[in-house]
């Protein structure tokens, strides 16, 4: 259909329509990810655990960063919106190391 | 036309560039850029890491297309629109209450239009096809992943993702969009900072054309834009609802540092406002189609990067374009422009013989002299004011309240007189007569 051939596809439909009702996981599951085996965004957990704020945790629309019990982060790069907030937001040099999937791979919105 | 999966030959080996111009992203900036380019009869080759133009991009959105006039004359008889923006409403509000300006116009309904609502996956697109259709070759899936300079430190390519993926040319365009790491390799741009940008969340949610129609009060190929104030419990920021022609954007725009502050998560403030009882009628048995996030360079005129050193330009995001300036969220329309200034601007270097920054500079002229910095320039304290702690947190409710004092009918107690009503109002929201005079003013210079 166009000169980069892709094809924006349809998204899911999901049940309900409540909004307080859509779960995280159901909200995910509409966007779609091409996900690549090396790990475009990595997290120095031991910097993290110096961190007071955690301001990755709340303000990253993908809800990628999981306080661990022993105040560090566990991070997960396979559904990110590439969207940078994460290091704008990060105070601690070195506690994130940002870049993007490889080519062709990651994020693919259809209604952005 | 090319469903480019192989990077084109490069001159490795040789010093001698493989072509005019490298563009680095095909988002509006550097479709415009390759447009123009190709148009002007220049070897370009358009890099982009998604598996599409637009795969990567989200906005809100609405583009103004008059940009397009000269470069596509007729772009509203082929364009992939939604729906032509009819109708724009902008509300103050509250958790409960609302207050809105709505303005209506038939003229926007015609060509040649003002805004249209359509979604980046196929505009974006389109507009890459016609660079194409001019000649400009596209690579997609292909990552740039930095800068190739000469022994003087001048940029003469880019490196990507690919096998011997190095692609050598007179100039490099940066059209990377808002985390412009190209701009940064190059020392144009400072690490970025939060407090110029804004995270907006969207959510696309499917509902039938005609049911959008009754709603909304419209009629089909006819749209709507709504525009929020005071709907994120006071992070600074807004909300944005859009009608596409079967589906309805909805989302916020959020300041980086006050939402981190805040421990809120942003799919909460998107809920709050689908609750909103001046917002849930709308969309009522609508269902999610598809949830993204984007950051937008909110800083305006005076955050703006170097935009040309030796052998680079930057044109759109990557140069914090977007007139973000609460009335207004114009991010294509500025890129467009920048991107054919960007394109006109190396031709003539090229023809010149001078790709050095001094070769380049007349993209920074051309753009003062045109919507692109004039615009940024006039309004370069908007965003300051916009964003301010009184127009976020006390205004939409100062404003609410007035206009409940005012239609509330108290009987048997009279009606309070205007003076009495706005000193009590102000009062109750902890804004002083003087600061609503200083601040009217204020308005007045910073956007009159
Ligand atoms: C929530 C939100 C709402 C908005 N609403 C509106 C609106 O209603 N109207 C409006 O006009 N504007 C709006 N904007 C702003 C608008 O989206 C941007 O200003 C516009 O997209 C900028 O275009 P661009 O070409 O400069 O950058 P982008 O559209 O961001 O394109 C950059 C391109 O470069 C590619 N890229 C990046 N790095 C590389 C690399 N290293 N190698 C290869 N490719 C790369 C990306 O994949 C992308 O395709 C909104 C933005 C947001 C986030
Ligand atoms: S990533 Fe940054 S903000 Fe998040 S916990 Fe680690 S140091 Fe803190
Ligand atoms: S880039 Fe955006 S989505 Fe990805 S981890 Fe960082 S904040 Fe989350």
């Amino acid at each position: 259909m166009s000169a980069a051939g892709g094809v924006p596809g349809s998204g899911h439909e999901v049940p309900g329509g409540t909004w307080r009702g859509i779960s995280f996981e159901d909200r995910m599951s509409t966007v779609e990810f091409r996900v690549g085996e090396r790990a475009h965004i990595t997290v120095d957990s031991d910097v993290c655990r110096s961190c007071t704020t955690k301001a990755c945790v709340t303000a990253c629309p993908a809800n990628l960063f999981a306080p661990t019990s022993e105040g560090g982060i566990l991070f997960n790069y396979e559904e990110c919106f590439e969207c940078g907030t994460c290091y704008m937001v990060c105070n601690h040099e070195g506690a994130i190391t940002w870049t993007y999937p490889d080519g062709g791979l990651g994020v693919v919105f259809h209604h952005g | 036309m090319g469903k480019a999966d192989v990077v084109p030959t490069p001159g490795v080996s040789s010093d001698t560039p493989a072509f005019d111009a490298v563009v680095v992203g095909a988002g509006p900036a550097g479709s415009a850029t390759a447009l123009a380019l190709a148009r002007a009869g220049r070897s370009v080759v358009l890099v982009e890491r998604g598996p599409f133009p637009g795969s990567k991009n989200v906005y809100g959105g609405v583009v103004y297309g008059r940009v397009l006039d000269e470069v596509v004359p007729g772009w509203w008889n082929e364009v992939p629109v939604e729906r032509w923006v009819v109708r724009r409403s902008t509300m103050m509000m509250t958790g409960t209450q609302s207050l809105a300006v709505d303005y209506r116009s038939a003229a926007w309904g015609e060509a040649p239009y003002n805004g249209m609502t359509t979604v980046r996956s196929r505009f974006d697109n389109w507009l890459a096809t016609k660079a194409v259709e001019a000649g400009a070759q596209l690579v997609t899936s292909t990552v740039a992943t930095g800068l190739l300079r000469d022994g003087h430190g001048r940029i003469v390519g880019v490196r990507t993702d690919r096998d011997q993926g190095e692609l050598r040319a007179n100039v490099v365009v940066a059209c990377d969009g808002v985390n412009s790491l190209l701009a940064k390799e190059a020392g144009l741009m400072a690490p970025a900072e939060a407090s110029h940008h804004t995270l907006g969340v969207k959510e696309v949610l499917d509902l039938p054309g005609h049911v959008i129609d009754e709603r909304f009060g419209l009629r089909r190929d006819e749209g709507v834009d709504i525009e929020m104030l005071g709907c994120t419990r006071g992070i600074p920021g807004g909300g944005f609802l859009y009608t596409n022609s079967d589906t309805v954007s909805l989302g916020v725009v959020l300041s980086l540092p006050h939402l981190a502050e805040a421990k809120v998560r942003p799919e909460e403030l998107i809920a709050d406002l689908k609750n909103h009882p001046s917002v849930a009628p709308y969309l009522r048995g609508a269902t999610l189609r598809e949830y993204a996030a984007h950051l937008i360079p909110e800083g305006g005129y005076d955050t703006m990067p170097t935009m040309v050193t030796d052998g680079m330009l930057v044109a759109g995001d990557a140069a914090a374009m977007t007139l973000a300036a609460g009335l207004w969220l114009e991010g294509v329309n500025f890129a467009i422009g920048s991107g054919l200034a960007a394109g006109r601007a190396v031709d003539r270097a090229i023809a010149a013989g001078d790709c050095s920054a001094k070769g380049l500079a007349s993209y920074r002229s051309d753009l003062e002299g045109q919507f692109v910095l004039a615009d940024h320039k006039r309004f370069r304290k908007a965003p300051a004011l916009v964003l301010s702690e009184r127009i976020q947190q006390r205004y939409p409710g100062l404003i609410c309240d007035l206009v409940d004092g005012m239609f509330t009918v108290t009987n048997p107690v009279p009606k309070p007189g205007g003076v009495r009503l706005t000193r009590s109002v102000a009062a109750k929201h902890g804004v002083k007569l003087r600061q609503l005079a200083a601040d009217t003013v204020r308005a007045l210079r910073v956007f009159g």
